[in-house]
């Protein structure tokens, strides 16, 4: 080959609350325990894994009025499940989904430096934004954000973070024994922010952590995510795992690096990405099958079916035909506290489009949200599996894969043991992690030296 | 809870920088390039569990330290800058199995939202081992590092704008409370049969209203092992007894003698009275900055080398004992009789006074048999001798609530 093969990052996202997850399986366990996150991570640490992904949402999900109970319900606090997962891991990297509306900038930013302490540089953050009332209700500063100001919030709200985490360069702390000087710099971690969203000033507490900052991950889609990633993020965790809508989301925000002064490889595009594993072939694609009904009750196909229709259907048989009846166009959504029913812009064609479907195959309900959800991405024997995942890499399509299984904690046990030693045979996965902190595993330079800064000491170990 | 001067008494130490004295940083047991790492963190708390300790609490603050009352010092010559007390309490507690974790959390300026959620998971990665310790801010330096609020100058700790922050506090915890129970313990169902993950029902709205604000709830975590992690705060004055009184397991008081011990738990008592909670068990421990030695004149020496070196007298808001483990021993009973149940200790060195609390003291109280010999529980509650409460929305105490329902009666407080 002329070009020489890529290597591929991998990341773990453990089972999250929607229905992907098959919390009937036997196999499941617990979502809360420690016990649960604990295997998860040292199965990620023992394939090698990149890192560990935890998502957020901060208020549980409604539907017609009422708590959403038909996926998995409840999950722990980001920071501290991943300030504990420190403790069992060495290596692994530790990213969390951190909401920049429901939050301010000097905690998050002593959250995610105390992180990078405690994990001896192994920290991440996710940067989500939020605008909704509903999730707002939750909050004492209450309050959200016109939509249209998400970005600029969250954009503004990182800038004052990064400033933060900045304010304390590394060198500060002698703790000169005989002289008495602990701190050479009575103004270390001073801070002044003005600006539209946050008008703060001065002294950061926690010294600078031994990443600097945690690596930065961005996970919207449109254009202004696109731009935010492009100009503030290491990663993006993105949504295209197929070849062709990878490659051009692969192309088009790996273009927009250059209007920033960066170079392609400082920004990595890892999409969300699932599996099923089998024997062979044909006995992945029957599990695959299997799966799907698992995950597309006639239950939560009917709710699924409200995403679009807006309206109370379950009156309708999940086993018979879709509903005469057009969705409701009410500014009110049935289903609250999901980002998934914005994708549904125009509900009369979509519907219009299932029915035409559902009536040409002969399709339920049930059958309907089985084939039009999202199929697991990548389906097979783990030689095909390996295979699959390379070419993505190699072909630009992405530059790894975060990987979600649909068993809490194990379904990542069988691709760490099968999957991973045939990517290592082939020479695109490490053998050994290389490097302690999460940005040697991403191949991300230190941000001092990015800066062009003189490196400097740093105290923390 | 009034203790025969017998009976057990329960141990806690405070942890903080390299210790209390402000230059504790500088003996050479102390380690402090080492504060910002969690191996340091861990072999403390490992020494505090190897003495049977109850718990360790975790300072913290949202600004740097200072030794002025409300503004920054500019010293360079003390520790300066900490880490996250929750997330410190969260590395550490896979290392450990016994000892109770209680960071503190600044309540003025945080959503209880987060925190109720954060120490439900710190139960979790403990199994049961999570306290918290609330404390309020009045420095305008921290109002500014988050400018949402501006906090008046105040002049006296009864200020009324201090009365404010107490009372907002009180609120913080009810919704605390309140989103730790809004999940009964059984919600979690898994019935395939019907497709549902949680009986719904078992979910609970808090609607929780006050005069600082409203927070709806539910909780998106369970309802943690312990039910009701353990609340903890120090209180020096009536104001923040009331909070003790109305809304925590452990307040920390600071008497000097035991007429102080005796007179401040009979004001607490009074309080949790008039507040409707006088049947609750409610732990009231001294806190004491100690200088532990076998010989007295070697922690006396200790004491006035560490104030040489800092270049004045070491004061505190608590009494400052100096001598040793058996005289130390003679004073806590003395102060138990007064009707204290325990104590938070605040290592003077931690590197010196840590191991001298766990292997001086703690031996001294076993012979007399005033201390455990061994954990006799798992729980941090379990160890306090506090019982798993009853959630306040399970049906035995009051109607269940519907989704976008009105709130139950639960105890309500409102400002």
């Amino acid at each position: 080959m002329s070009k020489p093969l890529k290597q591929i990052h991998l990341a773990a996202h453990f089972p999250g609350v929607n229905n992907t997850t098959v919390w009937s399986d036997p196999k499941a366990g617990s979502h809360i325990e420690f016990s649960s996150f604990a295997h998860f991570a040292r199965t990620a640490e023992r394939a090698k894994f990149d890192f560990l992904f935890l998502a957020e949402g901060l208020r549980l999900r409604e539907q017609g009025g009422k708590i959403y109970d038909l996926d998995v319900v409840g999950r722990p606090d980001t920071f501290t499940v991943l300030a504990a997962l420190a403790a069992v891991t060495e290596h692994l990297g530790l990213t969390g989904t951190i909401n920049s509306t429901f939050n301010e900038p000097y905690e998050v930013a002593r959250q995610f430096a105390s992180l990078d302490h405690l994990s001896g540089g192994r920290s991440a953050w996710n940067v989500v934004t939020s605008w909704d009332a509903f999730t707002g209700e939750n909050f004492r500063r209450g309050g959200f954000l016109p939509q249209e100001e998400r970005y600029s919030r969250a954009k503004e709200f990182l800038a004052t973070a990064n400033e933060l985490f900045d304010s304390w360069h590394g060198d500060e702390i002698l703790a000169d024994q005989v002289t008495g000087t602990f701190l050479r710099d009575a103004k270390a971690g001073a801070f002044v922010h003005t600006g539209q969203h946050f008008d703060i000033q001065g002294q950061f507490n926690v010294p600078r952590s031994p990443q600097g900052r945690p690596v930065i991950f961005q996970a919207g889609d449109s254009d202004e995510g696109r731009e935010f990633a492009a100009s503030d993020a290491d990663a993006i965790f993105s949504r295209y795992a197929t070849l062709k809508e990878g490659q051009a989301f692969y192309a088009d925000v790996k273009n927009r690096l250059a209007k920033y002064g960066r170079r392609p490889d400082q920004l990595l595009i890892l999409p969300a990405a699932t599996f099923v594993l089998g024997d062979t072939d044909a006995e992945a694609e029957e599990r695959a099958r299997e799966v799907r009904r698992r995950q597309v009750s006639g239950a939560t196909a009917l709710k699924h079916l409200e995403f679009v229709w807006n309206r109370d259907l379950s009156s309708y048989d999940p086993d018979g035909p879709l509903p005469d009846i057009d969705p409701d166009l009410a500014d009110h959504h049935i289903s609250r506290g999901r980002a998934q029913v914005r994708m549904y812009r125009d509900p009369l064609a979509t519907a219009r489009e299932w029915r035409e479907r559902a009536a040409a195959n002969n399709w339920s309900i049930r059958d309907l949200v089985i084939e039009t959800g999202n199929r697991q991405n990548f389906v097979g024997s783990p030689e095909t599996v390996a295979r699959t995942i390379n070419d993505f890499v190699q072909a630009d399509a992405s530059d790894g894969f975060i990987l979600v299984p649909h068993i809490t904690p194990g379904g990542l046990d069988v691709f760490a043991d099968k999957v991973v030693p045939l990517l290592q045979e082939q020479g695109v996965f490490r053998t050994e992690y290389e490097g302690r902190t999460l940005r040697d595993h991403l191949g991300l330079a230190h941000p001092d030296d990015v800066r062009g800064d003189v490196r400097s000491e740093r105290v923390a170990s | 809870m009034s203790s025969a001067p017998s009976s057990p008494l329960h141990l806690a130490v405070a942890l903080d920088g390299t210790g209390w004295h402000p230059a504790s940083w500088r003996e050479p047991v102390a380690r402090p390039r080492d504060l910002f790492a969690a191996g340091y963190w861990a072999d403390l708390v490992a020494e505090a569990e190897r003495g049977l300790l109850d718990f360790v609490t975790f300072e913290d603050g949202l600004g740097l330290q200072s030794s002025h009352f409300l503004e920054p010092d500019g010293r360079t010559d003390q520790v300066r800058g900490r880490l996250d007390a929750v997330l410190l309490a969260a590395r550490i507690a896979p290392l450990t199995r016994h000892i109770g974790l209680v960071p503190t959390t600044v309540v003025t300026h945080t959503e209880p939202f987060h925190i109720s959620k954060a120490i439900a998971t710190l139960d979790y990665v403990s199994t049961g081992r999570a306290g918290l310790r609330v404390q309020i801010t009045a420095r305008p330096n921290e109002a500014a590092h988050f400018g949402r609020r501006t906090i008046p100058p105040i002049d006296t700790y009864d200020s009324p704008v201090v009365t404010g922050l107490f009372d907002e506090a009180a609120d913080y915890v009810e919704v605390v409370r309140r989103l730790w129970d809004s999940w009964e313990d059984d919600a979690e169902i898994r019935d395939a049969a019907t497709g549902r993950f949680i009986d719904r029902d078992k979910l609970h709205y808090i609607d929780f209203e006050g005069r600082h604000f409203s927070v709806k709830g539910p909780s998106i975590t369970p309802r943690p092992p312990q039910g009701q992690p353990v609340v903890t705060a120090l209180a020096h004055q009536t104001v923040p007894y009331r909070l003790v009184a109305r809304q925590a397991d452990i307040g920390y008081v600071t008497p000097h003698d035991a007429g102080q011990a005796r007179a401040i738990v009979a004001e607490i008592r009074a309080e949790q009275e008039a507040a409707g909670r006088a049947d609750e068990p409610l732990h009231v421990f001294g806190d004491l900055v100690v200088f532990l030695d076998d010989d007295p004149a070697a922690a006396t020496a200790r004491r006035e080398r560490l104030n040489a070196l800092a270049g004045s007298p070491y004061t505190s808001d608590a009494r400052i004992f100096t001598g040793t483990p058996s005289q130390l021993a003679d004073l806590l009973q003395e102060l138990q009789s007064a009707g204290l149940s325990g104590f938070r200790l605040r290592p003077a060195v931690l590197g010196h006074d840590l191991p001298a609390i766990t292997r001086g003291l703690v031996p001294e109280l076993q012979r007399r048999g005033a201390f455990r010999r061994a954990y006799e529980a798992d729980t941090l509650r379990g160890l306090l001798g506090l019982a798993r409460p009853a959630n306040r929305y399970s049906p035995k105490l009051s109607a269940s609530l519907e989704p976008g329902g009105t709130p139950t009666a639960s105890t309500a407080v409102t400002a």
